[in-house]
């Protein structure tokens, strides 16, 4: 049901890990759901110099960090504020139906990541609203084991 | 790669000699039972056979065993079927949270036409309590609706307690054994079941078969009109090939179980053994004793289920999962969240069902190939990230 390139980046997920002393980090979704996207980013004179994930979820959402960190690295946040859940469907061949949600993810944790770059930094991003999700809220909903 | 296939709860391959024993009834002996030249009667007989089969391997007689399309239409049949035919006597009916939905769902349509009905919890093993059923029962309580051995955590349900239960409330019971029959030993009468799902892919039949037992003396009302086939109870032509399959099929599984049960515990075994020695932050869900012989399912903290099944995959390993992108919602298994899991434990569940044509070396594979995916998943992990960090 996933398309080779989905697939590809299932198996070899590109820029997966962390970034120590990261410019901004974003995580949305929630366990509850089944998935979860941390986006870390490093920004040098306003570019997406460097970029990590790293993602709780099914294959589509495994796939769609991956695509989303290659779309943004070395874009201006101009330029990777204009991606969105679309392109990166779309730079993955597609997604089934019940998958879409999991490209809206990616983009919030790019969003999320790059709110948290302005918050930290005192900065104004035009276009750029403050994150839907905060998942410690939902955290804390989970009973503990 | 060889493939290995983990999933005989899902289906089984049906076995050759039930294929052979069902091929000349597609091309030579194709006559419809209901027509009167020769070649009908041998079908007619036929199925007369493959019912007093079916009857033997559980203990009732033939004319108590309805041949349908399989598993869901048999649960289907059974809850409507006893509804409607004892409204007058109530409206009530008892069932479990962790039910097929074949079953959940068909008691859903029924409180929307007006039936309550209640869903007995289950216990962290998945098993009901018996004190809560009694406390269940009403007046009006017609139907008890329990199955007999779960699909995805193969707990096994005390049915012979629930069964005196209903006999001595004067209640029906119905129990949908679709993952029971031909896996474990049943016998209707000893365990007072009223009526009992059955199918055929399950127990390497065919698939589209299925039955209904129905005690002698159990009012139902029929759930397919169209024809007086299956005593006037199941309108519509016998399948004939499929139900001389399953016939088959149950012969066979009856008299190979104790010996085949024997090799897939021990496998089984072997396997929960050595996953829980290979891998931490894990939970085996099901009954540790009650549970069908091929079942190991587990909770793997910090991933996803689906995204296991697909690193298994890529290995040419065939399983399952109770995670919510395997379901098609955002919900993971009620199975699981019914006997407590957190939804992000349950999300990271594998389902492993064996069958006896595993080999100790797949489970050598399996052990060698999971802990690895499990691994490389958990790096990929915020959770298990945060939790490293907590650690620390």
């Amino acid at each position: 049901m996933y398309s080779q390139k989905v697939m590809d980046h299932f198996m070899n997920p590109r820029n997966m890990g962390e970034i120590e002393q990261a410019s901004g980090v974003g995580t949305v979704g929630n366990a509850k759901c089944g998935d979860i996207m941390r986006m870390y980013i490093q920004v040098e004179n306003d570019i997406i110099t460097d970029v990590k994930f790293k993602t709780f979820g099914c294959g589509a959402a495994v796939a769609t960090s991956s695509m989303a960190t290659e779309l943004v690295k070395g874009k201006t946040i101009e330029e990777a504020l204009k991606i969105t859940n679309k392109s990166v469907a779309e730079a993955l061949d597609g997604l089934p139906p019940v998958k879409v949600h999991c490209s809206l993810l990616a983009e919030e944790a790019l969003h999320a990541a790059l709110w948290d770059y302005a918050q930290k930094h005192n900065l104004h991003i035009e276009g750029l609203e403050p994150p839907k999700e905060d998942i410690h809220e939902h955290e804390a909903e989970n009973p503990k084991e | 790669m060889n493939k290995i296939y983990l999933d005989h709860a899902a289906t089984t391959p049906t076995r050759s000699e039930v294929v052979d024993a069902m091929l000349p009834y597609f091309t030579q002996q194709f006559g419809n039972p209901s027509s009167v030249y020769e070649v009908a009667r041998i079908n007619r007989k036929a199925v007369d056979e493959a019912r007093s089969m079916v009857a033997n391997a559980l203990g009732a007689t033939s004319d108590e065993i309805f041949f349908t399309s399989g598993g869901t239409e048999a649960d289907n049949w059974a809850i409507k079927g006893i509804a409607e035919a004892y409204e007058q006597k109530g409206k009530h009916i008892i069932t479990s949270a962790i039910e097929h939905h074949a079953v959940l769902h068909t008691c859903q349509y029924l409180e929307k036409k007006g039936y309550q009905v209640t869903y007995l919890p289950v216990d962290e093993y998945g098993q009901i309590s018996i004190q809560d059923l009694k406390e269940a029962i009403q007046e009006d309580t017609i139907l008890i609706t329990i199955m007999y051995a779960n699909n995805e955590i193969g707990t096994i349900q005390p049915i012979e307690a629930i069964g005196k239960i209903a006999k001595e409330h004067n209640i029906i019971f119905h129990t949908d054994a679709v993952q029971a029959v031909g896996h474990v030993p049943i016998h209707v009468k000893e365990m007072n079941i009223d009526l009992l799902s059955l199918s055929g892919h399950k127990l390497y039949g065919p698939k589209g078969i299925g039955a209904l037992y129905i005690r002698k003396g159990v009012r139902i009302k029929p759930f397919i009109h169209g024809g007086a086939q299956e005593r006037n109870r199941r309108a519509g032509t016998e399948n004939v090939p499929a139900i001389v399959g399953l016939a088959k099929a149950i012969e066979l599984s009856m008299k190979e179980m104790e010996e085949s049960n024997h090799k897939i515990i021990e496998l089984r075994d072997y396997l929960i053994k050595g996953i829980q020695e290979a891998i931490p932050h894990i939970r085996l869900n099901g009954h540790p004793t009650e549970r069908l012989p091929g079942n190991v399912n587990f909770s793997f903290r910090f991933i996803e289920g689906e995204s296991l099944l697909i690193g298994l995959d890529m290995h040419g390993i065939y399983a399952s999962s109770g995670s919510a992108c395997t379901s098609g919602s955002l919900d993971p298994s009620h199975v699981l969240l019914a006997i407590g899991l957190p939804h992000e434990i349950a999300h990271g569940s594998l389902r492993i069902t064996l069958g006896p044509e595993n080999t100790k070396e797949e489970m050598n594979y399996v052990l060698e190939t999971l802990p690895k995916i499990v691994q490389r998943l958990r790096d990929m992990s915020p959770l298990y990230e945060d939790f490293l960090r907590a650690q620390s």
